[in-house]
Parts: C-alpha cells; structure tokens; sequence
C-alpha cells in the first residue's frame, strides 16, 4: 500500500520526509504528465494544505517567495521593477489552468531544460531554501539545479521557498521567450535579464541568464561584463561571450538556430529593460 | 499485490452541492468526476495538461481536472459543465455559444465553456485580448478559435457579430445544430463517455520500436500473479482474419502482430483485465523479447533496397502509383521561354482530434455491438465481421458521437480489438487510448516529396504543368492508394492547363500507416503548384491574383483528366471576390515594410479545387424519413455527423424537401440497425451526395403524403400533432396518421432516397470524369515575419469559397474557419516524428492566439446534382491556407520555403542563406 500524506505544516512534513521518501506534489503539473496512462504506486507527499507556504513576503534578507507561490499569485503580486522579467514569464507558461496551478518551486524541482522561471530567477539571484529535520540550508539557484531533471534536493528535503535579494531601484527586468505558438509552448530559447541603469544610460550591474540552450539555464557572466557601463547601441555579442552554452537539435529546432537565435533575444530583452 | 494508495474520505462542493467521495487521493480529478461520480461532461483528451478538454473551476480559478489530485479537493467550490445551465436551461454563456455555432464536434466545449466563465466571473466585459488569455489553455480542433471567441465576447456584451436574432429553421438558414444542446450541457456521450456497469477494459501493448521481430512469452504466469488480469490476446485468438485495410481486397494490417512489427506503435497484445490491473501490469512485465531491425525511415531507404522491404508482397516498397498525362507537357515546358520549377517536402501531421479512439463491444447473443467513435459506421462493421469470420449483418455499429475525426476515424483503432475481446470472452469490454497511444497508433496526414514545374506563354496562359510526388504510405496501405489517385487528378490546381504530366508513388516505410487526412494528399501538392503560379506570375510581370485569375478554370473547359466541366465552376468569382482586398492588403503590408526593418509584412495566395465524393468509384448514399402515428419525423441519417453538422444540414434538405419545418424533425444517427448506408464522412462528400439523398428521402415522402391526401403537387403542408394537414387550391385535406398502419420503427409513412453520383473510371493516362462536381476556392493571408527569429505570425485571413449553394452559412463559416487553422498548423508548426512527438506538447497545434482574423466570402454557383445546389466544403477549407501563408513569407523575406512546416529554425535558415547569396 503506498501513502498519501497531506501535513498542514512544514513540521509535519519534514517530519514524514525523515521517515519515508515520498514524490513532493504541488500543482501537479509536471507529476502527471510523467504518469499518463500509468497507475501511480508511490508515496506521494501533497503539499497542498501547508498555508503557510503560498505567498509573497519582503523580509529583512531580501523577497520571500514560499514554495506553493503559484505563477498566477506572481502574476498579480505588487514587486519591483526587477519581477518584470518573472512576471511576463508568468504569463507565457502554458495556459491560465497552469499558471494557477503551478508552483515556481516545483518549476525549479522538476529541472527541465526549459524551465521558464529559472532564468528570471537566475538574473535575480535567487536562492532556494531547503529544509529537513537534519536543518536548513540556502543553495544559490545555480548550485541547486546541478544538470537536466537533476536537483541538489535530498530525499528528506523540501523545498520552502526562495529568497531574491531586494533589487536596487533602478534595477529592471525582461523576459523574451521564443517558441513556435502563442500558448501552451515550450521555448526554443528563452532568456532573463536584470540590468541596473544608471543615470547617463549606462548599464550598472547586470545579470542575463538563458535557458533551453544547455543542460540547465546558465548566468553568461562574461557577456555581464561586457556590457557593464556600456549604453545599449555599444553592446556587441561576440562568439566567446555564449561559449558555455551548449544547444542540442530537438524537435523544437537545431542547435545552431538556438544559438543564432539567442544573441538576438538578449539583446531585445536588455533594450527592454532600458 | 498492493498496488495502490488506501481510499480518503473527501469532502468538497460539487456545482452548489455538498459532496463526499472515498477515493484514492492521488487519482486524477478528471477521473474520479468521470468515473467515480459520473459526470463524464469533463473530457479527457490528453491526461497532461496539454489540451485542457478537462478545464474545471476549482474556487472560481480554471484549473485542469486531469493534473489536481483528488485529495486537494477537500474543502474546495468545485464547478463543471454539468453546473452552469440552471433547471435545463441554458446560461448565457451556452445560449451564446449555440448559436454562433462555437460547439462544432463538442468535445472541447466544456472547457471551453470553463475557461469563458473563469474570466467572465471576474471580468464581465472582457478585451479580445483577454478572452484570448482566459482560453489560451483550451485546444480546438475544429471550429478555429473564431466562433469561439466570438460567443464569449457576445455573451459578455462586449462585440456583437451580425447573427440573426432567431434563425428559422429553412435551407440556408443559421439552423442551430441540432445536437448542440447537449454538447453544451455536457450531456453528449462521446466514446469514452459509456460503457456496460460490468465491462472489462482492454489496454494495448504497442511496439516501442519501427521495425522488430519478437516474441511474446506465454502469459500463465503473469496472469496468475496479478487476479485482476483476466486474458491477454495475442494473434492467435483472432477468429476470422487477422489483418484489416481500407480496401477490400488490402487487409496488410494485422489486428495484432504475429510475430514481427513494422511501425512504432504497432499492437502486438491486449490485456484484458479490471482497469487498475491492466493499467498496472507494464508492457516490461510481459517479457517480450524484441529483436529490432534496421528500419526503412526514408524515402531513399525505402527506394534503395538495401534493406528488405517492409511488406514481403511489395519488394519494392512501391504500394501504389497515380498517373496523368494530358498532351504533352514535357516538350511544351522544353520550348517554353517562361518556366518555373521547384521541389518541396512536407511532414506526417497528426490529425490532432481531442477525443482519443474509444469505444466498447459486448456479444449479444449471436451478434456482436460496438459503440465506438467513427466515421464510417457501415464499413467498420464489414471490418469487424470479416476479422471475427462472422456476417455483417452480425455486427451492429452504434456510433457515439464523435469529439472530432478528419479522416483519422475512418481507419480502424479500436474496433477490431474490442470485437475480438468480446466475442471471445462474452463479457463486455471498454477502451480508451491514452493520447500518446492515440498519438503513436493512428493514421497521419501523407509525408510528401514533391517535384513540380510549369510553363506559361507571354501573356501569362499556362502551357504546361508537371509533377512527381512521392508520398509516405508508412508502414500499412490504409489510403496510400487513394492519395497516389487523387494527386494526379488535383496537381495542376483549378487552373485551366493544356499539358499535365502527373506522376505519384505511396512508398512503404516503417512509419504510422498514412491515411486519410482532409485533403488525400492534395493539400500537399497545392503547396507545389501554388508556388510556380507565383513564380510564373512574376516572370510575366503580372500580378500573382491576377495570373491566376486568368487562368481559373471556367464552365466550358475541360480538367487535366478530361472532365468537361458544365456546371458551378465558381474559380473565377472566389478570386474577383478577393481582389479589392488583396489590392488593399498588399499596399497595406507594403506601407508598414517601409518604416520597419526586423519586422516584415507580405500578403499570399493560395488556390484550391477538390472533387467531391470518392475517386472514379460508386460512392452512393441512402436516407430514410419516416413519420410516425404521434406526429415525429425522424430522418435515419446514416452520414456520420463528426462536428461538421451532418445532423443538422440532413435535416434542413429533407425539411426544405418534405415541406415541413426542420424543429419537427429528430433524428438517429449512423446506427448500422437502423439506418441505411450513408457511405463514409470523407472526401467532402456528405453534403453533396447524402444531402441529395435525403432531399430525395423527403420528396418521396411528400410524394406519398400528397398521394394519400389526393392533393395537388404544389400543396402546403401542416402537422398539428397526430394530423397531417394538407392544403392546396382546393382547400384543406387532412391525414389521421394513428389511422395509418405502422411499418418499419413505429413509422406509418417512410420516405427513401439513394443517390450515386455519376462518375466514370479514368483510363491509363489518368482521362476520365472521376468526380461528378468539384469545390473551388482561394485565400489570401498577410503574415507578419520577424527576420532575426524566423518567427511568423499570420495577421488576417480572407477566404472566398464556390459552395454551389449554401446549406447553413453558420456550419460553412465554421468549416472554413477550422480548415484554415488547420492549414496553418500544417504550414507553421505542425510535424509528427514517431517516437518524439508522442503528446500534445510536442506535437503543436494553433491555439487561440495562432489565429488570425478570418473573413469569408461565400460564392454560390450552385451544382445542379447537389440537394437545392450545394456541394461540399469541407476539405477545400483547408487546402489554400498553407500555400497563402508561405506565398505571405515570401512576399515578406523574399525566400521561399521548401520543407514544411515553416518553423522558426527553417525560415530563419532561409533567410540567412538568402543573405550569403546576395
């Protein structure tokens, strides 16, 4: 018989996790599209009924998103300038039933490639906090997803939420994400950026992470530092700059058109910010 | 063996009702409202959130049934379908949506339905824009979005389109469908909506390689390990032939492999059992051992043969050829100093309906009855006599309705198997196909490799057109014959062209079997003879409408195949209806190119002209009308209605026939027991053929009724409950039907029609009149291509149609729209790869926000044969979008586009080696 828990707390949960591993399960839009057709024999772990998990909170650390925050609940929030790029994710992953349902942690756990949030988040520095009966621990986002569908999570772990470092307030984010429809698509190439402006319309400091272009989306640091202290009509993407991005061919398009694609996409979402 | 999580007590309210379920929490939500509670008004099409059928509202938020776990419904306001109409009323929203005809097959409706009121609740006058949003997550196959929005923003009071208020119910009329009612109630049975209390369900292991030899373990041991599997069938246990086929005389697909399988996806066993059990014995746990083998995958390997071929019989993969020579198109295209040539490819696509095979069989008695979703009821139930070596009259088909079809319901899926289960085990049994299943099983639309070239002289008259195709036949025969017979005839477009060469070959491969999908393949050849009009038309400096105009085939002129035409040849009008707009659009575009350099602007044409009805064979419909001693007209309709409205449309003729109006009239559809052989919902045929037929079924009925009232010819007619009121010039005779002797089905008076349409067979070059009318039609469409992404977005849309006559303007429009959508799913992102695009994530259709705007405009020349002179449309909707858009991407970016669809990666590549040329 496998179990089906639903804890009202994170206590009660982490409590069950140190006891038995269970499937965490949320909005449960990437746990069943990975059972169709199947019988689900696992113990799942519903987090559903942890209220105090779902929500949005400025703390002294920085912006406090817990792990039930839903894309919609993102979509409507009251954030800086910097959410931008986040926000116009929320809008694009698959449809108004999705983005009710689904979790930006979950988003984050399943690790796809493709993952809409993680390069918004990226750009914004944030941090995943996890917690276990053994403590808690926060992982920046680039240490926490460690390649395709793979996570820094331990099987006693849960997700709790993730901490952005409060943005300056000249600082502002863009989303620009490629795909073959309007809705319900998974993007060819997609990319988050948050640049500060100065006040002679210079990049201060900027953050542009891409996605769907390797295992994992990745921060193209040189490229951030290209284009500090330049004004939009300087920056130039050169070759070395998108040298850690790896592209495969899929269905959705070749390698090279990915690559070919991406500079174009950085550049319109820095304008954008602009 | 414990396989699954204990039940829970759950407790939440069901549309206003408290409700308290024990179920496994983990089950999907879609499922238990379905199986658990009943209300099968939430649809499953694809268990993964990728089609949202299932759209439920969850504390007012939309919300896909199929992705919540029933455990997080505790405490929560839950609201189907089945809650919006109140007391049997339809809310405004449904009231909206009946007649604008948003619900086409239905199948969709009810999410739509969820997501339309998820934002009117909150939003009671919402944008464009924002229905849009709200409905982004809702796929539709049918209808192309625009009725759609159309009856939210009506519902919400925002726009309203110019309908009549109240329709009559009279040929031509905006008739409501006569079933749109309960497709919005959700009342509708679809095939996996129903099936016996005691049923036993099936659930199909398929080949997970193209090409393999195996062999399959004997299952005692498996069957005694789990209690819950009862059979598991194989070959052997096939009673009569193994093999099923469109054609009679090509039965090559085995309702289960033998031995070797030559297509991924191909069944090879079915498990028999309680739907936990089948669900959780996996096809690994079966132990098959498979051999794979190197697989043909391409049109070379298949023509090579250096790998054995895929059917022994065909050697040389070669399943059938089309030819069609008229004068002698090779030295005219020599001679001639204005030519164009060109070749193209396209891909399997995916017909894409929401509603996955499904259906159930039981045995009764010496007779076995499938309930199944079909578009040919009458020739499945031959299928499934000859494959359980009983008599068709056996075999009772009753169709369910049908959540969409496209000539993907034509070819068998489920029924053999389920007939099979049936009779052998004499216990009812049900089956679903999961979505990937749907996906990997089913038919596709013909891959295509296309040459072609053409020839005009200077003042801009073709001279000649030629054209090779090879078309991917996959790895059964299904239709592969039709689509070698029809390209040949279609390949030179409506276009009047003295010298055609037309040659094609379906080429076996181990790919999913192609088979029927609007258009038999020519959808794919006018991608082909559309770009060398523009190309020609650009050589003699005469504009691309313009040139094609001049060109149109006209009444009085003869086809490639010979064919006289005499009558409703509507090319030239379609054209002339577009013209003032192709003028305006091309400025237009011209206009915004001039100020934008990363975005560019152009506006296509595509042309199109279908025969309609079977090739160069009898394709013949019957109809019966009958009224019974209460006063009911029922028309036995035996031409499966699959959301284009055969129901409807039927009734219409026969009312405008029989003289009685259409709202007295029910109906029983494609029950192989009860109503004559309609012929199959193909070929745009329904309309033309059986709509003659049940004119003629209504006028045989008029003629007894006047007979029996002794009445003039031209008399009116009345019913008043059990009287039949005749009146003519010499007043007023009335019929006491309970007085009449019932006949057939309680009927006391029945009216029958049978029409064949008149065609001959075409000789070795292809001569002969192979259809007895054809559609004709054209498409402009402005696209919008974004140069550094390669993306291309299509802006507005106008279609000008020759539909002979029309039956009902609100059905054609919806034909028309929903041909386009997918027309353009075909040109820009539509692309099936077996073993990769195994869901609908991966495989893309248009959603609500792919569409353009659409304008259409109706011709009517009518066609004496058809019923009141209509003929069909169906098909032709769809066969210019595709031409028209990459006509737009050229006129845009100046490359052309040679592999379909036009994805983002493939036109970007155009664009830039465009650039390196230059």
């Amino acid at each position: 018989m496998f179990s089906y828990h639903r804890p009202a707390s994170t206590e009660e949960a982490l409590s069950i996790l140190s006891r038995e591993p269970c499937v965490p399960l949320a909005g449960g839009t990437d746990f069943y599209p990975a059972r169709v057709g199947k019988p689900i024999q696992e113990n799942v772990m519903d987090l559903t009924g942890i209220r105090s998990l779902r929500g949005i909170e400025e703390r002294a650390e920085g912006i406090w998103m817990g792990a039930l925050t839903t894309w919609t609940d993102v979509m409507h929030a009251d954030l800086p300038e910097a959410f931008q790029g986040l926000q116009q994710a929320s809008r694009t992953i698959g449809g108004v039933q999705t983005q009710n349902a689904g979790t930006l942690c979950g988003n984050l756990c399943n690790a796809s490639p493709a993952a809409d949030s993680v390069p918004n988040l990226m750009a914004l520095e944030a941090q995943v906090e996890l917690e276990s009966v053994r403590g808690s621990r926060r992982l920046d986002l680039q240490e926490f997803i460690l390649g395709n569908r793979k996570t820094a999570k331990a099987d006693d772990e849960l997700v709790t939420g993730l901490l952005i470092p409060k943005p300056s307030a000249n600082a502002f984010g863009a989303f620009e994400k490629l795909g073959a429809r309007k809705y319900l698509v998974i993007s060819i190439v997609m990319t988050g950026v948050v640049a500060e402006w100065n006040e002679d319309q210079r990049i201060g400091k900027i953050r542009i992470a891409v996605g769907s272009c390797s295992e994992k989306s990745i921060r193209l640091e040189k490229l951030e530092k290209e284009c500090e202290g330049k004004r939009m009509d300087q920056i130039r993407i050169r070759t070395e700059h998108l040298e850690n991005l790896s592209p495969i061919d899929d269905i959705r398009a070749k390698a090279d058109f990915r690559l070919e694609v991406v500079s174009e996409l950085i550049l319109r979402a820095v304008r954008q910010t602009s | 063996m414990e396989v699954e999580t204990a039940s829970k007590t759950i407790r939440f309210k069901l549309n206003g009702q408290a409700c308290s379920i024990a179920s496994n929490p983990v089950t999907r939500t879609s499922d238990v409202l379905r199986e658990e509670l009943g209300l099968t008004g939430t649809k499953v099409g694809c268990d993964a959130g990728d089609c949202g059928a299932c759209t439920i509202l969850i504390d007012g938020e939309q919300r896909f049934a199929c992705l919540t776990a029933a455990g997080q419904l505790e405490g929560c306001d839950v609201q189907t379908v089945e809650g919006l109409a109140k007391d049997g009323k339809l809310s405004p929203l449904q009231q909206a949506f009946h007649r604008y005809g948003a619900a086409q097959c239905g199948i969709c409706t009810p999410g739509m339905l969820m997501a339309a009121q998820s934002l009117l609740n909150v939003k009671p006058s919402p944008s464009r824009e924002e229905v849009e949003d709200a409905l982004g997550g809702v796929l539709c196959r049918c209808t192309g979005y625009s009725k759609i929005v159309a009856a939210v923003l009506e519902a919400s009071g925002t726009e309203t389109q110019e309908l009549p208020a109240d329709a009559d119910s009279g040929f031509g009329s905006r008739t409501r469908k006569v079933d749109g009612e309960p497709k919005l109630l959700g009342t509708e049975i679809y095939g996996a909506d129903t099936a016996p209390d005691d049923s036993l369900w099936m659930r199909v292991v398929r080949s997970p390689h193209p090409r393999a030899t195996f062999v399959l373990p004997s299952p005692e041991k498996i069957i005694e390990e789990n209690p819950g599997l009862m059979r598991i069938l194989t070959w052997q246990d096939v009673p009569g032939n193994n093999g099923f086929g469109i054609y009679p005389h090509i039965k090559d697909q085995p309702v289960l492999a033998k031995d070797q399988v030559r297509y991924r996806g191909e069944a090879v066993a079915a498990l028999i059992g309680d739907r936990k059990s089948i669900e959780a014995v996996t096809d690994d746990d079966l132990g098959i051992e498979w051999v794979p083998q190197d697989a043909i995958e391409s049109y070379e390997s298949a023509l090579e043969g250096k790998i054995s071929p895929v059917q022994e019989i065909h050697e040389d993969n070669l399943l059938a050829r089309g030819f069609l020579k008229k004068g002698d198109a090779e030295s005219v295209y020599e001679q001639s100093l204005i030519k164009a040539q060109g070749s193209w490819e396209t891909s399997y696509v995916e017909h894409a309906y929401i509603e996955p095979e499904a259906g159930y069989a039981v045995k009764r008695g010496q007779r076995l009855e499938l309930f199944v979703s079909t578009q040919t009821p009458y020739m499945d139930r031959d299928e499934v006599a000859q494959v359980l070596g009983i008599g068709p009259d056996q075999v009772r088909i009753i169709p369910s309705a049908v959540g969409g079809g496209f000539g993907g319901k034509l070819d068998c899926s489920v029924q053999p198997l389920l007939a099979v289960a049936a009779w052998i085990l004499e216990k009812p049994i049900r089956c679903t196909f999961t979505r990937p299943e749907s996906l990997a099983s089913s038919t596709k639309r013909h891959p295509a490799k296309m040459k072609a070239s053409a020839s005009c002289d200077k003042d801009g008259s073709l001279t000649s057109l030629s054209f090779e195709g090879d078309f991917n036949t996959g790895a059964y025969a299904s239709w592969g014959p039709t689509v070698a017979d029809r390209v040949p005839i279609h390949c030179s477009g409506p276009y009047f062209v003295p010298n055609i060469l037309a040659k094609t070959r379906a080429l076996l491969t181990n790919g999913p079997p192609s088979g029927a999908f609007r258009g038999f393949g020519v959808p794919q050849s006018a991608i082909a003879h559309e770009a060398l009009m523009d190309s020609l038309a650009e050589q003699t400096g005469i504009d691309q409408l313009e040139f094609r105009l001049k060109n149109a085939l006209r009444k009085g002129q003869k086809t490639g195949s010979g064919q006289l035409l005499e009558n409703s040849v509507g090319q030239a009008e379609c054209l002339e209806a577009l013209q003032s707009r192709w003028q305006e659009w091309r400025k237009a575009s011209e206009e915004f190119n001039n100020h934008s350099e990363i975005i560019k602007r152009g506006v296509g044409i595509g042309c199109c002209w279908y025969g309609c009805g079977n090739t160069s064979m009898s394709n013949p419909s019957t109809m019966r009308v009958g009224i019974n001693s209460e006063g009911t007209i029922t028309l036995y309709n035996g031409a499966m209605d699959i959301g284009q409205g055969a129901n409807t449309i039927m009734i219409q003729i026969c009312a405008e026939a029989l003289g009685l109006p259409a709202s007295s009239f029910q109906f029983i559809m494609g029950d192989t027991d009860l109503t004559a052989d309609a012929g199959k919902t193909s070929a745009s045929r329904q309309a033309f053929v059986s709509g003659r037929a049940s004119q003629l079924a209504g006028e045989h009925l008029r003629t007894q009724i006047i007979h029996l009232a002794e009445a003039e010819e031209d008399a009116n007619l009345r019913l008043d409950g059990r009287t039949l009121w005749v009146q003519d010039k010499n007043g007023e005779h009335s019929i006491l039907l309970s007085d009449l002797l019932p006949r057939t089905n309680g009927d006391v008076l029945v009216g029958e029609g049978t029409f064949d349409p008149p065609t001959t067979k075409l000789d070795e070059n292809g001569q002969g009149s192979p259809y007895a009318t054809y559609g004709f039609g054209a498409h402009i469409a402005e696209v919008e291509v974004d140069l550094k992404l390669g993306t291309t977005r299509v802006l507005r849309l106008a279609a000008a149609h020759d539909v002979g006559k029309t039956v009902n303007p609100t059905q054609v429009e919806g034909q028309i729209q929903g041909g386009v959508a997918q027309g353009l799913g075909m040109a820009l992102m539509e692309e099936y790869v077996q073993g990769v695009t195994e869901n609908l994530h991966d495989y893309l259709i248009p959603t609500v926000g792919d569409m353009p705007d659409i304008e259409i405009l109706l011709i009517e020349d009518p066609e004496p044969l058809g019923p009141f002179g209509a003929k069909g449309i169906g098909e032709h909707a769809l066969i210019p979008t595709a031409p028209a858009i990459l006509g737009g991407i050229r006129q845009a970016t100046g490359v052309s586009i040679h592999r379909i669809p036009a994805t983002p990666d493939r036109v970007l590549q155009a664009i830039q080696q465009k650039g390196m040329q230059a």
